[in-house]
């Protein structure tokens, strides 16, 4: 047997003295850790499967078991870190690239930690959402730049299709195929509950999601899977996907062990076959191709609904924002370099891209220096983890903001960042029908209408703190962000000053 | 210590109105008279006055009132204003002397009309090439500060009490049908000139109590329309936005009222559908127009003026009536102290507009 390079990241601690050999860690483990030896009567685990996700340890009625680190380390080296040691050993072994899942871990800084918000004391009242009213309220889309009237002098008040959100947040593009019918059920009915959207990334629309058209984002990605007529008509808006922030530049992998039955259906696509969506769209080689692509599909749909262009944060950002807010987009989704997936090269998601809060103030800028803001709509993902995330993200100047990885968490997810692997035991990045029904599409929608509605009373205290009652009063709303600690450049580009200034 | 305009500098404040819908005219004794009983509402670090009517005979031409640091600014400042207008008429404000008020600039006034070659040359109308030409002095030239600049009206302005500031521009010798003012309580200010208010573009002028929250939102959108917000002031935004909703959008000042104090969603909903549909479109295009945090406002234009409130009305202000004369205050005292048996005292309510306007052909 070849010798195994890399040791166990994690162990596998049990207490004998509370496992009752029960077994249920056992069922609940599709990566086979755990096991019954007959023989003494006891639990066994080989550690060397274990992803850390935690389902066991969640589920263990004696809390007998608890996953920790490893502490059997290589010589501790500052340069030459173990995790980069291990990589290598990977590499050498298989000759692969590497992949991984959700956002990028590495200790780069997160501007949102380093920006500060603001309240009122004694020159104007904060204002007490539990006694007056709190708006919330958004609406996307294209905005008029004079208004018309009828010939009665009455204004003529038809719009460009919106959006409308209760709250500024959405639920960003997952597709069925990475993520499970439970899981999509879960998103798709809390949206509707919540009067926001969630996003049907680019594996198509299962045919049982059709009646949440209403609060769904239908994606034209790369691929596209998944795309038809009806599917077009089905959603509140059509999203174009250029670029997500886990891998700018790349187009996504589906295994073929994913696309079985419905899904394979619902792509449109045969079972068992690999979903490569390309890294460009094959009809948008520049500018004017995204402009025709956006005019394709309100053709398709009549006008009624708005077309989002969704892009990763890339280091022009704030010009291909304004190219692409000329081109007919009615909202433009910028995507961070933190932003989850199901499955990206290591290097490329770790490597590749720019934090949110620098594009997101970059490319708010530049729409006013060009005079075009209001001509789109602005909302931005790329680990949003918080109410103040969101609240400091619409101060730097956004409409509203995409969440996934915390969609995700408030289902369970435990961030153990193997979604690739499909043996996701948490039911959610994973098309195995035993695994898919650890989620229960009740309680998983009851969840995310919980931190939603949770993430709502927090906006809104800290609107009132500010003396804001409208979170349109917010949007761009800079002088009530500080920094900390942050250069005299970064401060420049995030438009803000520094505390105590 | 930075100066107002490189720091943005909260104040508290009293505001006083008062018109005649007859278009009769007064004297500045009765506005000034109104400001006393508001007195520790002001601190002394600004006061000033709005007068629509006192320039009858140069009324076909715009008024400038500009403050100049010393005769060179003024030299620079002048030889710009005669490349695209015609000036009719350049004097020194007249002042009486005051120990109340002190470090005062050079005070100018000119009675201009943009020439007609200029205007057809860059394909802009009168007005927007006189705001455009306020715009740029007062960002560009450093030590001049034009702070009026409408027809047939000025604005009067100084650090100091109101009661001091309009004895100072001795505004018993002015005669208006409409008279706005205002007394000013910074928080800290280094005690500049054109910080104090009314704060005016082309006709339009406001005074204002309050601090808004929504500042910077506000600022950020209309800076995208050619303003430059050069004093980081509230009342300097506000007026921006009512030229542009009002001048460039063409709306209604009831429109305006419902972009500037939006009534919230949950009224809108309760409205009849006509009504509803309006409302939501405004807030809808102009959300980024919204003003939130307290404010009460008069804002003057020619032959009328608009009183308004926050929309959760966090500053006080009054209406009140006398015969021809229409009466808008921080507090009832004001009106009082003019009109001790004005009748209809009344307290608008947040967001709803009190809308003044000086009989057609009266003014």
């Amino acid at each position: 047997m070849a010798i195994n390079y890399v040791n166990p990241e994690f162990e596998v601690v049990r207490n004998p003295n509370r496992c009752i050999a029960c077994r249920v860690c056992e069922r609940q483990c599709a990566n086979g850790v755990h096991s019954f030896d007959p023989e003494t009567g006891t639990m066994m685990a080989d550690e060397t499967k274990c992803v850390d996700c935690q389902r066991c340890v969640a589920l263990c009625p004696t809390r007998a078991l608890k996953i920790v680190k490893n502490d059997c380390a290589l010589r501790e080296n500052a340069n030459w870190q173990q995790d980069t040691i291990y990589e290598i050993y990977k590499q050498a072994g298989s000759g692969g690239v590497l992949l991984s899942s959700m956002g990028n871990p590495k200790p780069l800084p997160v501007y949102w930690d380093k920006i500060l918000i603001n309240a009122s004391q004694v020159t104007n009242p904060p204002i007490d959402p539990l006694r007056e009213p709190m708006e919330t309220k958004v609406f996307l889309g294209k905005k008029p730049t004079m208004p018309e009237r009828n010939p009665d002098g009455s204004l003529k008040t038809d719009l460009a299709p919106q959006l409308e959100l209760s709250m500024p947040v959405m639920f960003s593009a997952m597709s069925y195929g990475s993520i499970s019918y439970n899981a999509h059920e879960s998103l798709a009915r809390a949206a509707e509950n919540l009067g926001i959207y969630y996003n049907t990334g680019e594996g198509g629309l299962h045919e049982d999601f059709y009646k949440y058209g209403a609060n769904t984002i239908v994606q034209v990605a790369s691929g596209r899977f998944g795309v038809h007529e009806d599917y077009l008509s089905a959603g509140a808006a059509i999203e174009i996907k250029m670029g997500q922030g886990a891998k700018p530049g790349i187009g996504g992998h589906l295994p073929g062990k994913k696309i079985v039955g419905d899904v394979s259906r619902t792509r449109m696509i045969p079972e068992g076959s690999d979903a490569i969506s390309p890294a460009p769209h094959h009809d948008i080689y520049s500018i004017e191709d995204l402009r025709q692509l956006v005019y394709s599909l309100k053709e398709a749909t009549q006008y009624t609904k708005p077309v989002i262009v969704k892009v990763a944060a890339v280091h022009n950002i704030a010009a291909i924002a304004s190219g692409i807010a000329r081109s007919g987009a009615d909202i433009i989704a910028i995507d961070g370099f933190r932003g989850g997936t199901g499955a990206a090269p290591t290097r490329i998601r770790d490597n590749v891209g720019i934090p949110i809060e620098l594009a997101l103030a970059a490319v708010d800028q530049r729409l006013r220096d060009e005079g075009i803001r209001n001509n789109v709509s602005l909302v931005v993902g790329g680990s949003i983890r918080s109410a103040s995330d969101v609240v400091k993200a619409v101060a730097l100047g956004a409409d509203a903001c995409y969440v996934a990885t915390a969609a995700l968490l408030a289902l369970g997810c435990h961030l153990c960042r193997t979604c690739h692997t499909g043996n996701c035991n948490w039911g959610i990045a994973t098309q195995k029908p035993e695994l898919v029904k650890h989620l229960n599409p009740d309680i998983g929608s009851q969840r995310l209408i919980n931190l939603m509605n949770a993430w709502r009373h927090e906006i809104m205290e800290l609107m009132g703190g500010m003396g804001i009652n409208s979170i349109e009063a917010l949007r761009g709303n800079r002088l009530m962000l500080r920094g900390m600690g942050l250069n005299e450049k970064e401060l420049e580009i995030l438009g803000i000053s520094h505390a105590g200034e | 210590m930075k100066l107002e305009g490189q720091v943005r500098i909260p104040s508290g404040c009293a505001i006083s109105a008062v018109i005649s819908r007859e278009g009769r005219k007064m004297s500045g004794d009765a506005i000034i008279k109104s400001m006393i009983p508001m007195h520790d509402r002001s601190n002394g670090l600004g006061g000033g006055f709005a007068a629509y009517g006192i320039y009858p005979e140069y009324k076909e031409f715009y008024a400038l009132h500009i403050f100049y640091n010393d005769n060179n600014v003024r030299m620079t400042c002048e030889n710009l204003l005669k490349d695209g207008f015609e000036i009719i008429k350049s004097e020194s404000i007249p002042i009486r002397k005051t120990l109340k008020i002190t470090d005062v600039p050079l005070i100018w006034r000119y009675f201009v009309a943009p020439m007609s070659s200029v205007l057809s040359r860059l394909h802009v109308d009168e007005k927007e090439y006189v705001a455009e030409t306020v715009m740029k002095i007062n960002s560009q030239i450093n030590g001049a500060y034009v702070f009026s600049s409408g027809k047939n009206m000025g604005v009067f302005k100084a650090v100091g009490f109101p009661e001091d500031v309009g004895y100072f521009y001795r505004l018993d010798e002015y005669e208006g049908y409409c008279w706005t003012a205002h007394g000013r309580y910074p928080t800290n200010t280094p005690g500049w000139w054109g910080g104090a208010h009314p704060f005016a573009l082309l006709d339009y002028t406001i005074v204002h109590n309050g601090e808004i929250s929504s500042y910077d939102a506000n600022r950020r959108y209309i800076e995208m329309y050619g303003y430059k917000c050069t004093l980081q002031t509230d009342t300097e935004v506000i007026t921006y936005i009512a030229d542009y909703l009002l001048r460039r959008q063409g709306l209604t000042l009831e429109e305006t009222a419902s972009v500037i104090a939006a009534p919230f969603w949950s009224t809108i909903e309760n409205k009849p559908e006509e009504e509803r549909k309006k409302l939501s479109y405004l807030r809808t295009v102009y959300s980024s127009l919204l003003v939130t945090g307290p404010f009460s406002i008069v804002l003057g234009f020619e032959g009328g003026l608009m009183a308004l409130n926050d929309r959760l009305k966090l500053r006080s202000m009054v209406t009140a009536e006398k015969d021809d004369l229409v009466f808008v205050a921080s507090e009832e005292s004001a009106i009082r102290a003019i009109a001790p048996d004005a009748t209809n005292v009344y307290a608008p309510a947040g967001g709803e507009p009190i809308i003044v306007k000086v009989k057609e052909g009266k003014y």
